[in-house]
């Protein structure tokens, strides 16, 4: 009984509301959405990551954390093709034809990915936004990289985004530079998911950011990871950012992995000394 | 006549060798901006140096040149670049397109269709369609290696979204042979249908930025559009008065201190052979 009501609960949490019969829990899917086999980037004589090694499953958010320099931001290159490894494998379940190791496709090939499957959000949103470009016209870029040439859906899309991300639709002409710090980030999450993205990469995406927009920007993630049903690896610095959005974390420290686990288990009974310090807030910047 | 101080067409015969590969290279992939190095010519980057070198490099002694600038042959950029190549290369000079075997242009395409035994010579200020939104020329080399043209439609919807219509009346980007997206240098929007499915021989060069590019006879040229803002080639809803024409493309002329303003066309041999009743 206590059973059944536990799966019922798993259930609601993983399809809020269209119900969706297929997706019993002892159905889920056998294959990961990303499998990272021995990722190694060296800069130079450098480590700039080495030997990472996970699966991420779909629905699943992974954290990654460390003290600045820890190899995060290298090994989320590695992993969404903006840079190459010098050894290891990414193995993603794309849609069209099933798990394919990324790091041998051709170029053409990964940025379709790129522009489809994958979504990256920027700390910076100038980095992730073209600042002279509209709202409009950044949240419709993916849907017209993709082949849409109906200027009134693409602008609807557009402005259902905007709504979804809480930026007032009727500033859809405006550009990004008349935005706030925290509207131009929740701007930039839209332009990402407008094409309906699987899996995201998140660096540091509430970094930068007063505490309280900070604060409304995680919720707002946390809904859309739970609605669109996103995979996702997220780096950050912050372990409050974890704690929220984060199933599992990886903790890293001279590009290497140190310790991974459940969120929970990690933050609360760390067993590397190095995690140990990090959680007591020595650490904690 | 010729100018013996200097070879034929004013560049040298390795020069011009060189301006050709590039302009081969062209031709062979339609809309692709093909690298060469622009030479100094005796006159000003804004008067066309790159459509210079590359007639220079396409003109041999048979040949009978025409040169327009916004369709008229009496302007003075018109007028000293056809002087220009009369004394470097000794070559007859035409107003008529029907007589002409190469015409350079600025901004306009001739009212008068082309044929095979045509080159037209395009003068280019900035060859690159994405420019404006994407400064980055490693970027925008990478978009036409991958042919991920999503910007150039973001700058469509851009037009539209500012002006209720795609605004964009000049350079109104192109896609050559369903792969290159191209500018076609600043002729109206009115003349694209003219670049599509053309006998002649089109090159396009830019001197200051250092490129070529091509479209070789007969090929699909396309305008982008969206399917609910399709494009139009239009113009001024007048008619020509000088020689009535309804068709070719036209000029506002401010008349007299006044105000007095008319519609005339553009292309001032296609309207005195038309005025004359010969077009
Ligand atoms: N382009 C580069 N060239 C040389 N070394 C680099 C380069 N980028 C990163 N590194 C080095 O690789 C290591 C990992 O850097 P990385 O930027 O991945 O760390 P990070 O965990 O993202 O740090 P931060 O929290 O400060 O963003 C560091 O030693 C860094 O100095
Ligand atoms: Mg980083
Ligand atoms: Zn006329």
């Amino acid at each position: 009984m206590a059973l059944t009501e536990a799966l019922e609960e798993t259930a609601r949490h993983a399809a809020p509301d269209d119900a969706a019969p297929d997706a019993a829990p002892d159905q889920a899917p056998a294959t990961p959405l990303l499998r990272v086999k021995g990722v190694t980037k060296m800069y130079g004589g450098r480590i700039g990551c080495a030997a990472v090694s996970f699966d991420l499953w779909p629905g699943e958010v992974l954290g990654i954390v460390g003290e600045s320099g820890s190899g995060k931001s290298t090994l989320l290159g590695c992993l969404s093709g903006q840079l190459r490894p010098d050894a290891g494998e990414v193995i993603f379940d794309t849609s069209a034809q099933g798990p394919v190791d990324t790091l041998k496709l051709a170029e053409p090939q990964r940025r379709l990915l790129a522009r489809t499957d994958w979504a990256f959000v920027h700390q910076n949103p100038r980095d992730g936004l073209r600042m002279g470009v509209s709202a409009g016209g950044n949240v419709g870029e993916r849907l017209m990289a993709t082949g849409a040439r109906h200027y009134g859906r693409i602008r609807a899309s557009a402005e259902d985004w905007l709504g979804r991300v809480e930026i007032d639709p009727t500033r859809i002409d405006d550009r990004p530079r008349q935005f706030s710090g925290g509207m131009q980030q929740r701007l930039q999450i839209a332009r990402n998911l407008v094409s309906g993205p699987r899996l995201v990469f998140m660096d540091e995406p509430t970094g930068g950011l007063d505490v309280s927009v900070q604060a409304r920007l995680l919720d707002l993630l946390r809904g859309l990871v739970r609605d669109m049903g996103l995979s996702a690896v997220l780096v950050t610095h912050d372990l409050a950012v974890v704690r929220l959005l984060a199933d599992r974390l990886m903790v890293m420290k001279g590009g290497r992995v140190v310790e991974a686990g459940l969120t929970d288990q990690v933050l609360d009974d760390p067993q590397h000394a190095y995690t140990q310090l990090l959680v007591s807030s020595v650490l904690q910047v | 006549m010729t100018d013996q101080a200097y070879n034929f067409a004013y560049l040298d015969e390795d020069t011009k060798r060189m301006i050709r590969r590039a302009i081969l290279k062209a031709i062979a992939i339609p809309g692709y901006q093909v690298p060469f190095a622009s030479r100094e010519m005796p006159m000003p980057y804004g008067w066309g140096t790159g459509g210079v070198q590359v007639t220079a490099a396409t003109l041999v002694p048979e040949d009978v040149l025409k040169v327009i600038d916004q369709g008229a042959d009496d302007t003075t950029n018109a007028v000293s670049i056809r002087k220009f190549f009369q004394r470097t290369a000794g070559v007859a000079t035409t107003e008529r397109t029907r007589d002409a075997t190469v015409i350079q242009t600025r901004h306009r395409i001739p009212e008068t269709p082309l044929t095979e035994d045509q080159i037209l010579v395009y003068q280019v200020p900035i060859p690159e369609p994405m420019r404006f939104l994407e400064p980055r020329e490693t970027e925008t080399r990478r978009i036409h290696a991958l042919a991920d043209y999503g910007l150039m439609q973001v700058r469509l919807y851009e037009d539209i979204a500012r002006h209720g219509e795609i605004a964009t009346s000049y350079a109104y980007p192109v896609e050559v042979a369903g792969r290159y997206v191209m500018d076609p240098s600043p002729i109206p929007k009115f003349d694209n249908p003219k670049l599509d499915d053309c006998p002649a021989i089109q090159l396009f060069g830019a001197g200051r930025e250092q490129r070529i590019h091509a479209v070789p006879p007969y090929t699909r040229i396309r305008s982008l559009d969206f399917e609910d803002h399709p494009f139009i080639a239009s113009k001024a809803d007048h008619a020509c008065a000088l020689c009535g024409s309804r068709k070719s493309y036209l000029d506002e002329v401010i008349t007299d201190d006044a105000g007095g303003r008319m519609f005339v066309c553009s292309d001032t041999d296609f309207c005195a052979e038309n005025a004359k009743g010969d077009a």
